[in-house]
């Protein structure tokens, strides 16, 4: 008989984000997305710049996070997450992420020999996450604010 | 002959500099909590990191990798992480002393040196070291993005055979009264040995990427948590040395005043006794 809720941790170098009991969860490996449902086999996998998304156990909207790299071990009943950053969607200062987008497009529009093209693309990549998993916090927000 | 006046104008100096030192211990109680809480906060992550290099590690049988290779020890690089401020009571003195011990048993090799901290950084300075680097400002509030400037910093050097091996000297927060003083090494990493066959009890993960590939990701990011670590409670150590210093300040300035009230009170009384002694004789002279 399997589980049907798994421990969610996600730490960072200066905290623990969250420990939460969760119904599933999708990691943004760095060779894809990874759907995780209790009792996974153990797997450990490194992580890319992507989006973290879960649903908790009482099946409420699903919670979106951005992930910057990172790892992540799963054992049947917990999932950890090692990210370098992560942030909550109502953490992201979007308008941040849009000028860092419009400087690693202009960086890389500007293309001469000299960029380093990894550190641009990556910029590119943090930027267009970070943007991606803010709007769902805006969008819940003027949701709200909408509604007649 | 010093007069009332005197007494009252040291006495009233002295209270201001109790009123000064004991403000500087409530700040440096206020900072140590602040420190001690981030030193908690980045406990889980150091410690889930090493749990999952170490199952990863023995997973391979001959571990390679830049950040593992032995060399003779010819060239060492070696962090001295001590205090941003005086006023700390031994604190710079102790870890520097260490420091020097350390260089003193290492003499006939090839020492490089990056100091982390202002006082270091001087005192370093003075003994004309050679710097790969210095980081100072970089303890009174500790943030990751330093600790993984300078990991990055060092992890490279070694990686271009520049230097055979790492320490990194600093004081651990052991208690509010008591620092240790620690000298680790960074670098080559040792291989991790099982200690706990049990708990490790070999649990068969699918491995996403080659153990290869996310062992070269997993060091680096183990050597960050690592100076983190040492930042964190050296930042931890020294608010505390701080505090104990100014305590013990406040304490020396209430035994002064004590004193110098004592001697006043004296002298006054000696005074008014010899105006008395006047007066009685002069009465009765003139009777």
């Amino acid at each position: 008989m399997l589980p049907d809720s798994i421990e969610l941790v996600i730490v960072t170098p200066e905290r623990q984000l969250l420990r939460e009991s969760v119904s599933e969860a999708v990691l943004p490996g760095a060779d894809g997305e990874l759907g995780i449902l209790p009792g996974h086999a153990p797997l450990i996998t490194e992580l890319g710049i992507g989006e973290l998304r879960y649903r908790g156990t009482d099946g409420k909207d699903e919670v979106h996070l951005a992930i910057i790299r990172g790892f992540a071990e799963v054992l049947q009943e917990r999932v950890t997450v090692l990210a370098e950053t992560a942030e909550l969607a109502e953490e992201i200062d979007v308008d941040r992420a849009r000028q860092a987008l419009e400087r690693a497009r202009a960086r890389i529009a500007a293309s001469d020999a000299n960029i380093d093209w990894d550190r641009a693309s990556a910029a590119l990549q943090r930027a267009l996450i970070r943007i991606k998993v803010g709007g769902y916090a805006t969008k819940r927000r003027t949701a709200i604010v909408e509604a007649p | 002959m010093p007069t009332l006046l005197d007494f009252r104008r040291s006495i009233r100096s002295v209270k201001n500099t109790q009123q000064i030192t004991r403000a500087m211990k409530f700040i440096s109680a206020a900072y140590l909590r602040k420190a001690q809480e981030a030193a908690t906060a980045a406990r889980p992550y150091a410690q889930e990191l090493s749990r999952v290099l170490r199952s990863t590690m023995s997973r391979i049988d001959e571990p390679q990798h830049p950040l593992l290779a032995h060399r003779p020890e010819q060239r060492i690089l070696v962090l001295v992480l001590a205090g941003e401020r005086g006023l700390a009571g031994a604190f710079n003195t102790n870890i520097l002393r260490k420091a020097n011990e350390f260089f003193r048993a290492n003499r006939e090799k090839k020492i490089s040196v990056i100091p982390v901290g202002k006082k270091s950084r001087d005192s370093l300075k003075r003994a004309g070291f050679q710097f790969a680097g210095e980081y100072v400002n970089a303890l009174a509030r500790v943030r990751f993005l330093t600790a993984r400037e300078i990991a990055g910093l060092v992890t490279e050097l070694y990686a271009k055979e520049e230097i055979d091996a790492v320490y990194i000297v600093f004081s651990e927060f052991k208690t509010v009264m008591v620092a240790n003083l620690v000298v680790e090494k960074l670098l080559p990493v040792e291989p991790i040995k099982e200690s706990n066959q049990k708990e490790s009890a070999q649990i068969d993960y699918i491995y996403e990427q080659p153990e290869e590939q996310l062992l070269g990701k997993l060091l680096p990011r183990y050597i960050e948590t690592q100076v983190l670590r040492a930042m964190l409670e050296s930042s931890a150590a020294e608010y505390a040395a701080r505090m104990t210093a100014m305590e013990a300040a406040t304490k020396n300035a209430g035994d002064v005043i004590e004193a110098r009230t004592l001697h006043m009170n004296k002298v006054r009384q000696a005074a008014i006794t010899k105006e008395i002694i006047e007066i009685v004789s002069g009465a009765s002279y003139g009777a």
